[in-house]
């Protein structure tokens, strides 16, 4: 249950799954990208993401940070968050995210890892509004066909 | 004597036996006089509409009412369960004051509820009402920004707040319909309509149903102001405006969560002066940043109603010649930052939204538009982070806080002087379980932190200093700042020091759900794990059952005074603006 991936187990897994369809590029080559290059201006009438993220709109990429506790155990996304989250939005009704979160659509079932731990999502970097279906959690910016590991 | 106890046994037994129906409002409910409200019944049975009888005053009830009530053959709850019958009758109000017992009857379910129907004077006592909540304001968060602020000699404060010369005051009693406990959604809302509520409700009785938008309503005092004056109305809040305590002036609603659909009650409504933070959810759900899941474009709506937009400090300033007399101010995507982010360690995010208005500015621009008005006006002003910041224990923020209300204090208090008809009222909506206990001396040799705490005769005074009399100190990292402590909190390590890196955040959740100590701040020199006393499913440090201390200077505050109920608040401020009297 509380299993954790390992890098390498992880990097496996990740190859293991490139079939002919999803060919990626080698890790080696997909670009970093960090929380506080996701947007190029804030203004209370809205966010503008950063010249970087509308650049790789579209490629694979990876990026750090902590897993907002999920919604349910067995959700297709979550909430990756630069810090780890103080607070549970999903359980609290007086809690609500930060404006920098990155929603992360995995690939396959991969298990739920600790908040308190510092994770690498990689996947693909989609931009505009989503409204998941079975949730109804609206995003702006995501990882696609993502996975996991913990650094 | 026999006779009696006969009865009380009989009785007993009688009740014993029955099944809980509930009537909302409930029991003991106060209600303005004319102010529409919601009446339900919820019985724990099915029955047929001809088998529920409901006597007021032992009459037929639509013949007090004036309307027969919608009947509900099945109410359902999560999962379609049947919770039971139930009537309901919306919009329903009592013109003429006094006692209302309602009672009912179905099969062996009974139960009954006394409504107190007030009324007011005929004559308005104030024309403005300025109420200032310290959201979370203790009497730790006024004693420490007393000693902060102003400094201690000989045991004697070197000089008062605004706060401490209000010249009425009160101890309110915050518990809420369901416990003892209370948080910022039904505190607010007993103030802002009279009635206690349920924790997360506002203006509304908590209901059985899961709809969080259906439960019984009951009017707030910006309806009320709108139905009987032609007075302006300002919300102002350094949280965001849709945040409970902002809410509870316009909003219907079981969940505080449901920002939303509150920044469309506050649209409804339509206060004329609208400023903090929290435009996620005025902003359509394609817009990056927006919290929304429609396209509903909140910003072009209120301006197309005639505000003046705002989003900065500046634009703010700018705004005080607008002659729209409407002004949407927001700030922040979120929540603004606290008084030491923005002035001093520019932390938070400060960096994102560099040109806030702090709570003074903001309080000022709100009376300059309000006092347009020849009419009046009621302004609700929060610091809402004296709460924020009291949850994470981050007390150098939250008495910073209280400072900064202070000052808006102050700004309210100037007001009155040359306004003497503004009634003037500052209070918390509920307490911490924060104490101050002395100070500590960092200079102290040793690395045992613990040791280090001054208490007694040795807790001396802090060394903040305040060199250019603005009411804050230059910095709070100073050699023997003060040691406050909660007396409830979950997991973290005690830093026993300002937060200088950003605010606190003392615990995160595990794989488990469950909140643990924030490892962040295990290799702080002297931190120390204090494992918590709270059920772990708690974040931070909880609110204080404690009563708050309300002050209040202007006409009518001498009508606070000893024990209330923090409902009984409103019955003043309603008879303060004599609401029951036909103005408009």
């Amino acid at each position: 249950m509380s299993q954790i991936l390992t890098r390498r187990s992880c990097l496996a897994t990740l190859a293991a799954g490139m079939s002919l369809a999803t060919l990626r590029p080698a890790r080696a080559a997909t670009p970093d990208l960090s929380f506080g290059e996701l947007y190029g201006s804030f203004s209370a009438l809205g966010l503008e993401f950063s010249d970087k993220v509308k650049k790789l709109t579209g490629s694979r990429v990876t990026i750090q940070g902590f897993m907002a506790p999920p919604l349910k155990a067995e959700s297709a996304f979550f909430v990756l968050t630069e810090i780890p989250m103080a607070l549970c939005p999903f359980c609290s009704t007086d809690a609500d995210w930060p404006d920098n979160i990155l929603v992360v659509y995995l690939d396959g079932k991969q298990t739920f890892t600790d908040p308190n731990q510092r994770i690498e999502a990689a996947g693909m970097l989609e931009r505009g509004s989503w409204t998941d279906p079975d949730t109804g959690f609206v995003s702006q910016l995501r990882l696609r066909d993502a996975r996991f590991s913990t650094i | 004597m026999r006779i009696l106890i006969a009865a009380l046994a009989a009785s007993t037994a009688f009740t014993s036996a029955a099944i809980a129906a509930e009537i909302y409002p409930i029991d003991r409910a106060t209600i303005l006089a004319k102010s529409p409200f919601d009446f339900k019944v919820e019985l724990d049975a099915v029955y047929g509409e001809g088998d529920i009888q409901v006597t007021v005053n032992g009459k037929p009830y639509a013949e007090v009412f004036g309307k027969p009530a919608e009947y509900v053959a099945e109410e359902k709850g999560k999962e379609d369960k049947v919770l039971g019958s139930a009537l309901i009758l919306r919009d329903l109000a009592l013109a003429t004051p006094g006692d209302y017992t309602v009672e009912v009857k179905a099969g062996n379910e009974t139960k009954s509820a006394t409504w107190q129907v007030y009324g007011t004077s005929e004559v308005a006592k104030a024309k403005n009402v300025i109420f200032l909540i310290g959201d979370g304001l203790s009497v730790a968060h006024r004693t420490s920004a007393r000693i902060m602020s102003k400094g201690m000699t000989g045991g004697k404060a070197n000089g008062r707040l605004a706060m401490d010369d209000l010249d009425h005051m009160a101890f309110i009693g915050t518990s809420s319909t369901h416990s003892i406990a209370t948080d910022s959604a039904n505190t607010a809302s007993a103030y802002m309509t009279g009635h206690k509520s349920r924790v997360n409700a506002l203006g509304v009785y908590a209901d059985r149903t899961p709809a969080t938008l259906d439960d019984p309503k009951v009017e707030t005092i910006a309806e009320a102001l709108r139905r009987t004056t032609k007075k302006s109305i300002g919300v102002v809040t350094t949280a965001e405006v849709e945040d409970a305590t902002p809410a509870a002036v316009v909003s219907h609603t079981r969940k505080r969560s449901d920002k939303a659909e509150i920044v469309g009650m506050l649209y409804n409504v339509q206060p004329d002066v609208l400023l903090g933070g929290g435009s996620a959810y005025f902003l359509k759900s394609d817009v990056p940043g927006s919290k929304r899941k429609d396209d509903k474009d909140y910003i072009k709506m209120f301006g197309d109603a005639g505000y003046t937009i705002a989003t900065t400090g500046t634009e703010l300033a700018a705004s005080a010649g607008t002659n729209t007399g409407k002004i949407l101010g927001l700030f922040h995507t979120g929540n603004m930052d606290t008084w030491l982010d923005r002035n001093e360690l520019k932390k938070g995010t400060v960096e994102k939204f560099p040109d806030q208005p702090g709570l003074v500015d903001m309080t000022q621009a709100a009376l300059g538009q309000l006092s347009k008005n020849p009419e009046g006006f009621f302004l609700m002003v929060e610091a809402a982070s004296v709460d924020k910041m009291s949850h994470p224990m981050d007390w150098d923020r939250a008495v910073l806080e209280t400072v900064e209300l202070d000052h808006a204090v102050a700004v309210a208090r100037d007001f009155a002087a040359k306004n003497p008809d503004t009634l003037v009222v500052v209070t918390g909506d509920h307490t911490h379980g924060v104490s101050l206990i002395g100070t500590i001396d960092t200079q102290k040799e040793g690395t045992d932190m613990r040791e280090k705490v001054g208490v007694y005769d040795d807790a001396g005074f802090p060394d903040y200093v305040d060199a250019n009399g603005d009411g804050y100190p230059e910095s709070v990292d100073v050699k023997r700042p003060l040691a406050l402590f909660s007396s409830n909190f979950p997991d973290y390590y005690e830093t026993w020091g300002p937060k200088l890196d950003g605010p606190f955040v003392p615990a995160i959740q595990d794989g488990e759900g469950k909140y643990v100590a924030n490892e962040a701040y295990k290799d702080v020199p002297g931190a120390v794990l204090r494992v918590g006393n709270l059920p772990r499913e708690n974040d931070t440090a909880v609110h204080a059952v404690d009563d708050i201390v309300l002050q209040a200077t202007g006409p009518g505050a001498e009508a606070f005074k000893g024990y209330m109920e923090q409902s009984d608040v409103y019955k003043v401020l309603a008879d303060v603006f004599a609401l029951d009297a036909p103005q408009k």
